[in-house]
């Protein structure tokens, strides 16, 4: 196919797609609502190119199975939903301090605990970033049509890859219900990146050698016989506890992603040259406050839209920029204030509106200017 | 006389395991059976969890994976799947291999994926000093088992047969020629191998034993005298073979192997005839 391909499909679906438009060649995954078609499309479509499916006895084995696949050279990806990626925490800090790419799809639901399986949130937005115990990197992509779900995929893989650690991408059971149309960009209309490799030819003693603004190297197993743990580890891969490689080590898979942040940071502006209200929102709540931006440009009032695509790291200096400018700052999420505890360290509370919905229905715009209005 | 320096990462020994450990034994044994085979040592995956027998990945030279507790079948699935020709090996502790990762244990069984298991059987968690594990003997003290353990243990080869691992064997620290063999016949069968191996841990379980053990040889020595060899465990009655356990190749069965299933089912969708 050297074409695009015009499809009209759920953003799950769209996730898969981008996942095997990215090379993705390895997919394990356990079933959970909402997530679930993003595992039956790949467990239809992989086979077909020679990649493998795997449906893991929980979502533990399944992120186990993926870091192990990426270990030999695959792109590997999991998807689940708020329960699972839970479940999987312990494993996205292995993944980091590993050094190993994959991705891992939330598509947020209704918690806590089991909730509400069925129905729309924006539940795991912190989890996304503090889920996992110790300090560590975190890149976490916030999709909010099927369009962005299949571009947002790839670019997950592509980070991934690149900065060799864990990309997390969180929908929502709107975003990947929906049904939207999406085109498929024809091969080598997105660049796509793949992990650098030591050279081939002898043994590669220090894998994690690295600049300290970088992340490290590693081949792949077979490539060169080489240790991998969770444990703190020096250049070598083997486990140490010498005070001084633990601090840099720590430091360097965190500084790697701040490092080349121009790569990962992602905004969506929308009328903010003269804002004085601005909305922050991401997700499917994002598509709701946009039209409440539009409604009140219409009635004269100067409200703009600042919409993360890339949520961690946290987009600061762009947000100061334009949150600076607004007299008044609305959060509209389908949580008790995930977002909100983000900007308040940006800006005084007192600017702050919060908008938040936790009774799995999706947030409207009536309900955001309803509350907007409320608290004139 | 065996040069087991071509094997071991020599530069990161002395090992942290205790004296009278038989993790030691073990390893040799392990890597005797490797050579065996003839393998190529880039060919060979070797993945652990978390705890002491988990260290030993660090002093082998191959590509060696060391994840988190209970999680060594998974990540070692994912290994094999993803790239088949590798030789597969997982060493694990019982509370690592039975408790924390019982799940993945079961699902490897039942799939019949071409891994080899080995499970260092101390009956105890050694390397947060002695709590009680799923194979701790009914009445031992332990850490937090002070006035006697009241849980019954599982039987790794009966748990594992009963899921559907194709190969199963038994061995102890003890008996080293067969626990050789044992290894090497897991190494080269076709399909899920489990090797369960009886070991002590004097540091932490056998010196709260006062009643049953004086020392940690007196450990071994328990391995010796309470091994029953499969074919003369046929013979004897279940009262006789009460407080003894069977040691041997206890389970061998053809089925097919989860990768090559696999492998056929792409093969059929590329062909086009799903």
């Amino acid at each position: 196919m050297t074409e695009r391909r015009e499809v009209f499909v759920q953003g799950n679906i769209a996730c898969a797609e981008g996942a095997l438009y990215a090379g993705c060649s390895f997919f394990a995954g356990y079933p959970i609502t909402p997530s679930t078609e993003v595992a039956e499309h790949l467990s239809e479509e992989l086979p077909k190119r020679g990649g493998t499916f795997i449906q893991m006895e929980d979502e533990i084995a399944s992120l186990g199975a993926v870091i192990g696949a990426a270990l030999t050279g695959a792109k590997a990806m999991t998807a689940t939903s708020g329960p699972g990626f839970s479940l999987m925490q312990e494993l996205i800090g292995y993944a980091c301090i590993a050094e190993v790419p994959c991705v891992i799809v939330d598509i947020m639901r209704g918690g806590p605990s089991t909730g509400l399986p069925t129905s729309p949130a924006q539940s795991d937005l912190l989890q996304a970033k503090w889920g996992t115990h110790g300090d560590h990197p975190s890149i976490a992509l916030v999709p909010n049509s099927v369009e962005e779900m299949f571009s947002e995929t790839v670019r997950a893989f592509n980070l991934a890859e690149y900065f060799r650690t864990p990309v997390i991408i969180l929908g929502d059971e709107i975003i990947g219900h929906m049904r939207e149309k999406l085109s498929i960009p024809a091969p080598g209309e997105i660049e796509i990146v793949n992990r650098k490799l030591p050279d081939s030819d002898g043994v590669c003693r220090l894998p994690y050698r690295a600049d300290g603004k970088y992340p490290a190297c590693l081949p792949n197993f077979g490539q060169s016989r080489f240790h991998v743990t969770g444990l703190n580890h020096d250049e070598s891969g083997f486990p140490t506890s010498d005070p001084s490689i633990v601090q840099e080590s720590n430091a360097r898979i965190i500084e790697k992603i701040y490092h080349q942040r121009e790569m990962i940071d992602k905004v969506e502006v929308r009328y903010c040259d003269d804002v004085e209200m601005l909305l922050v929102a991401v997700g499917s709540a994002a598509r709701a406050a946009e039209e409440v931006v539009e409604e009140y440009r219409r009635k004269g009032v100067k409200a703009g839209l600042f919409r993360p695509v890339t949520l961690w790291p946290f987009p600061k200096k762009q947000f100061r920029e334009y949150a600076e400018r607004a007299g008044r700052v609305v959060v509209p999420e389908m949580n008790m204030g995930q977002l909100r505890t983000v900007v308040e360290r940006f800006i005084p509370s007192s600017k702050i509106v919060p908008v938040n919905l936790v009774n799995g229905e999706p947030i409207d715009p009536e309900f955001i200017i309803f509350t907007i209005e409320k608290c004139r | 006389m065996f040069d087991y320096s071509v094997y071991l990462r020599n530069e990161k020994l002395p090992h942290i395991w205790c004296a009278g450990c038989g993790h030691g034994i073990v390893l040799k044994s392990l890597i005797r059976a490797i050579a065996k085979t003839g393998w190529d040592k880039n060919d060979i995956v070797l993945v652990s969890g978390i705890g002491c027998a988990s260290r030993l990945p660090g002093y082998v030279d191959f590509n060696t994976l060391h994840t988190a507790h209970g999680r060594a079948i998974a990540f070692a699935t994912g290994v094999k799947l993803a790239k088949p020709s590798f030789h597969v090996i997982v060493v694990a502790g019982d509370g690592d291999a039975l408790a924390i990762g019982g799940n993945h244990l079961i699902h490897a069984c039942r799939r019949n994926i071409d891994i080899t298991l080995i499970v260092f059987n101390n009956g105890i968690y050694g390397m947060t000093g002695g709590q009680y594990s799923p194979t701790t003997p009914l009445g031992d003290k332990a850490a937090t088992a002070p006035y006697g353990h009241i849980e019954p243990l599982f039987d790794v080869a009966e748990l594992a047969k009963g899921c559907g691992a194709t190969f199963v064997a038994r061995g102890t620290s003890y008996h080293v020629p067969q626990l050789d063999e044992y290894i090497y016949k897991a190494l080269i069968h076709k399909g899920f191998s489990v090797v369960d191996v009886i070991e002590a841990c004097w540091t932490t379980h056998g010196r709260k034993q006062k009643e049953k053990y004086k020392d940690n040889l007196e450990m071994l020595k328990w391995q010796r005298d309470n091994a029953v060899p499969f074919a003369k465990a046929q013979t004897m009655s279940a009262e006789e073979l009460k407080g003894k356990f069977i040691t041997g190749i206890l389970h061998q069965a053809e089925r097919p192997e989860y990768v090559e299933q696999y492998q056929r089912l792409v093969a059929d969708v590329k062909g086009g005839n799903p």
